[in-house]
């Protein structure tokens, strides 16, 4: 079992999670976080662009047996990165996947352990 | 496309200027300072119905459509007010040109006209002019709910311009201008107090036409779209009840008895729609709900805006609770069917505005229709002047409907009106605006 954390941009979360629908995998958690990366995100306040100190993104936290993870993984980025074109490369900003080791997981309703209550 | 009508902007200044040389004479009325008064604080309470309108909308929508949806407020008080004072008040107030297809006076071009002029209500032209224009404002504003979240704002501020050069100006010319022809209709006229044909009616079928013509969010309706801020939108729904007796009340355009016998339909009617929508709602649903209150309120009072001059508060009674009735059937119709007026513009004024223009029939004060007898030369029947209401609402559906599809049209080839899937999934604050609206929620 893993536990697949992704940053993406916040304009991206409706297409991320449609794909991640298309691609059977539906159960996620999405909550709003803020960070900096590499990227340096402008917005314009009354007509003077700014670079907010910290950017907002949102962060989706994936439980999934193991055969689940490549394609998860592989439809975040491809949806990510669909706004370059076909074989474009991406931009610093378009976020981060990190990909943990989940020693347990327990589904309250049941009880079910391990790889059923996934 | 625009380009090549860029050459004609010299020729618009050229008579800009050619008018503004015209110098009109003052006339004998006085000034009535409680008339002028009550007029002044009645154009800042409509004027306060845009923003109330921009929160009540900007709360439904999703987080990511919360500023490009109340901007369709605030952008038309710009672009209308501007409209207004250089064409609108002409083509509404002017006299009939085109064979009463819309007025026009050119001394009103840019209001050069009525620097000092005073209206026989003791008004001074200036305050009645203001004072009509926040209707102009609120009318094409109040159509945005029913495309909410699905259009680009540059597509939407060129729809509003044309929208009420064609639809709203031409409307209130024949409601509400002496030689207008539905002001003529019937004994005493088709009544329509303070905007149910004008405003509510002509906003709620053009939005109806343009949610049909654009097509569904995508998603809808599987995907759920829940309102970011219902709170917002009951403040909303408080400063629209508050900024309505302006609307109402002020139309009497008058400190008197008429003004009260408004501003009394307008509470009780507001007051019949809020508890008639939630005694329906835990009927139904088992829960009486937040915005089922607001939507109930925004209901009895759309109803009333026609009747506001004619019914007294049994008849405000009435109407609410058939508003309430009406609009809350409208929606079930709307779920069934399936297309997606996203915050019912439709639903709530243009039924509501149908069900009151109509149904006030049945409520006209005595007083009034003794009045209309006298001017029909003997009789006059509470059918009679359903059959007026009937034509006048008839009217209003058709003319607004036909001219909406025309301008969908036009302004579709010219710009594109409809987002594109990549904007609608981004958001319109961030495609549009390139702001977001909850900032403060994150630490930044």
């Amino acid at each position: 079992m893993k536990l697949v954390i992704a940053i993406i941009r916040e304009t991206q979360l409706d297409e991320v999670r449609e794909a991640l629908i298309e691609a059977e995998i539906r159960r996620i958690t999405v909550t709003r976080v803020s960070g900096h990366g590499k990227s340096a995100d402008e917005e314009i306040y009354r007509g003077k662009k700014v670079v907010p100190g910290l950017i907002p993104r949102v962060r989706l936290e994936i439980a999934l047996n193991d055969e689940y993870v490549d394609v998860t993984v592989n439809t975040i980025i491809n949806t990510v990165k669909a706004q370059y074109g076909p074989g474009g490369t991406g931009k610093s900003g378009d976020g981060k996947i990190f990909i943990l080791p989940l020693e347990e997981c327990i589904r309250i309703s049941t009880e079910e352990r391990g790889p059923e209550g996934i | 496309m625009l380009a090549k009508y860029r050459v004609l902007i010299p020729f618009l200044f050229l008579f800009l200027f050619v008018s503004v040389s015209t110098v009109f004479a003052a006339d004998g009325s006085e000034i009535d300072s409680g008339v002028t008064a009550w007029m002044l604080v009645s154009t800042a309470l409509v004027l306060l119905m845009v923003p109330g309108l921009a929160m009540f909308y900007g709360g439904l929508v999703r987080t990511k459509n919360v500023l490009g949806t109340m901007m369709h407020s605030y952008a038309a008080m710009g672009i209308m007010t501007i409209l207004w004072v250089a064409v609108g008040y002409a083509m509404c107030f002017g006299p009939n040109v085109f064979g009463g297809w819309f007025g026009w006076n050119s001394d009103y071009f840019f209001l050069s006209g009525i620097d000092d002029s005073i209206l026989d209500a003791g008004v001074p032209e200036y305050v009645f002019s203001m004072f009509q224009g926040k209707f102009a404002i609120i009318t094409p504003a109040l159509i945005a709910g029913a495309f909410a979240e699905r259009v680009k704002f540059k597509s939407y501020c060129l729809f509003i311009a044309l929208w009420g050069l064609l639809v709203y100006n031409p409307l209130c010319h024949w409601v509400w201008a002496e030689d207008g022809f539905l002001f003529n209709l019937g004994a005493n006229g088709a009544i329509d107090f303070a905007g149910g044909t004008v405003v509510h009616i002509s906003a709620g079928v053009s939005g109806l036409i343009a949610a049909l013509y654009l097509g569904a969010r995508r998603g809808f309706p599987v995907t759920n779209m829940p309102p970011n801020n219902l709170v917002m939108t009951m403040i909303g729904g408080g400063l629209l009840w508050v900024g309505w007796f302006g609307f109402n009340a002020g139309s009497s355009v008058a400190s008197g008895l008429s003004t009260a016998q408004a501003l009394t339909a307008t509470q009780v009617a507001a007051a019949s729609g809020a508890i008639s929508w939630m005694i329906i709602e835990a009927w139904h649903q088992g829960k009486a709900t937040a915005l089922g209150i607001v939507s109930g309120i925004l209901a009895g009072l759309v109803a009333v805006t026609p009747a506001a001059g004619v019914v007294q508060p049994i008849g405000a009674f009435a109407l609410g609770i058939f508003a309430s009735v009406f609009c809350y059937l409208a929606i079930l119709v709307k779920n069934r069917m399936g297309y997606d007026d996203s915050l019912d513009a439709f639903g709530i004024h243009g039924i509501g505005g149908i069900v009151g223009a109509i149904l006030l029939t049945f409520f006209i004060r005595e007083s009034w229709m003794a009045e209309a007898a006298a001017l029909a030369g003997g009789s006059w029947s509470i059918w009679q002047q359903l059959g007026v209401q009937v034509a006048a609402v008839t009217i209003a559906i058709l003319y607004a409907a036909v001219c909406t599809v025309i301008l969908l049209v036009v302004v579709n080839k010219l710009m594109g009106f409809r987002s594109t899937p990549q904007e609608e999934m981004q958001g319109l604050d961030s495609a549009y605006h390139s702001e977001h609206g909850y900032g403060m929620l994150n630490p930044n």
